[in-house]
């Protein structure tokens, strides 16, 4: 039996279930992403940034960006709250994860539409 | 709402040289300490991949930087780091599931994590250098 009193803004399962859903993207993403990138004849700029142009790779490896960061959002945060107490310190490092990450999110938008 | 009801009779056991993490609990932390390195390393990577992707110019210089020993080092780990990260990922999604809870085949699963993980990581980079 367990006695346990549920308190909280109810994120908690939302975020739950959206880091199983990015982590199960990213999975199904980062096989099909490796046999291509192992399947190519050789390993040039030709080759590689080809790889990239294909508007399909593009359009996946950027949501598995935006999974990735979305992901590492919940999981990080699961980590501050656990070893982080004061309120203070632990709003500060959540800020700076945020800018981070959009930041990331902004980079690797570039990354991809420049080729 | 009812009162939580904490103070259950629990058995003590504190001989701190004879307690160990047991394997499942080894493969759960490695997960986390994966996962914090790769957020680490992020900026480390998608700089990796704008200098391959960039320009001609910019892989060759990308390809200097991966040559390096020590750069190499370091990305033989993230990727022990992901691969740990992916394989023991898939497994606390299928404990999710109620798939493998039990303690034997719990403890199994956590061995072929981590042989699976070692694995990957020694073949893909055997293939990429
Ligand atoms: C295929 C790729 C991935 C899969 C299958 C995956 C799977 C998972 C799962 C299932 C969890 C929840 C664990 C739990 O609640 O106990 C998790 C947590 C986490 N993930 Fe991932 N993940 C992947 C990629 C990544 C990447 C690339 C990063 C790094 C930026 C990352 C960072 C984290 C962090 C920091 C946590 C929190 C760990 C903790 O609370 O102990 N994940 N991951």
């Amino acid at each position: 039996m367990v006695n346990r009193i549920v308190v909280g803004a109810h994120y908690g399962l939302r975020d739950w279930i959206a880091q199983r859903a990015t982590a199960l993207f990213m999975v199904v993403f980062t096989i099909l992403f490796a046999a291509a990138a192992l399947g190519l004849p050789e390993m040039s700029y030709q080759t590689w940034s080809g790889l990239f142009r294909n508007g399909i790779v593009r359009f996946f490896a950027f949501l598995f960006f935006l999974a990735l960061f979305y992901h590492a959002w919940i999981g990080v945060r699961d980590i501050y709250m656990d070893y982080i107490k004061p309120v203070g310190v632990r709003l500060a490092l959540h800020l700076v994860t945020i800018f981070l990450l959009v930041g990331y999110a902004g980079w690797a938008a570039q990354i991809l539409w420049r080729l | 709402m009812s009162e939580a009801i904490v103070r259950k009779q629990r058995p003590k056991f504190l001989a701190l040289h004879e307690i160990r993490l047991p394997l499942p609990g080894i493969v759960s932390i490695l997960h986390r300490v994966s996962g914090a390195g790769l957020f680490l390393m992020l900026p480390f990577l998608l700089y990796l991949l704008d200098r391959s992707l960039a320009s001609p110019e910019s892989f060759a210089a990308y390809k200097s930087v991966v040559g390096n020993p020590l750069v190499k080092i370091l990305l033989l780990g993230l990727l022990w780091a992901y691969m740990h990260h992916f394989c023991a990922g898939i497994r606390f999604l299928l404990l999710d599931l109620h798939k493998g809870i039990d303690l034997q085949s719990a403890r199994n699963s956590s061995r072929i994590v981590l042989a699976v993980s070692i694995a990957l990581t020694v073949i893909i980079g055997v293939k990429l250098w």
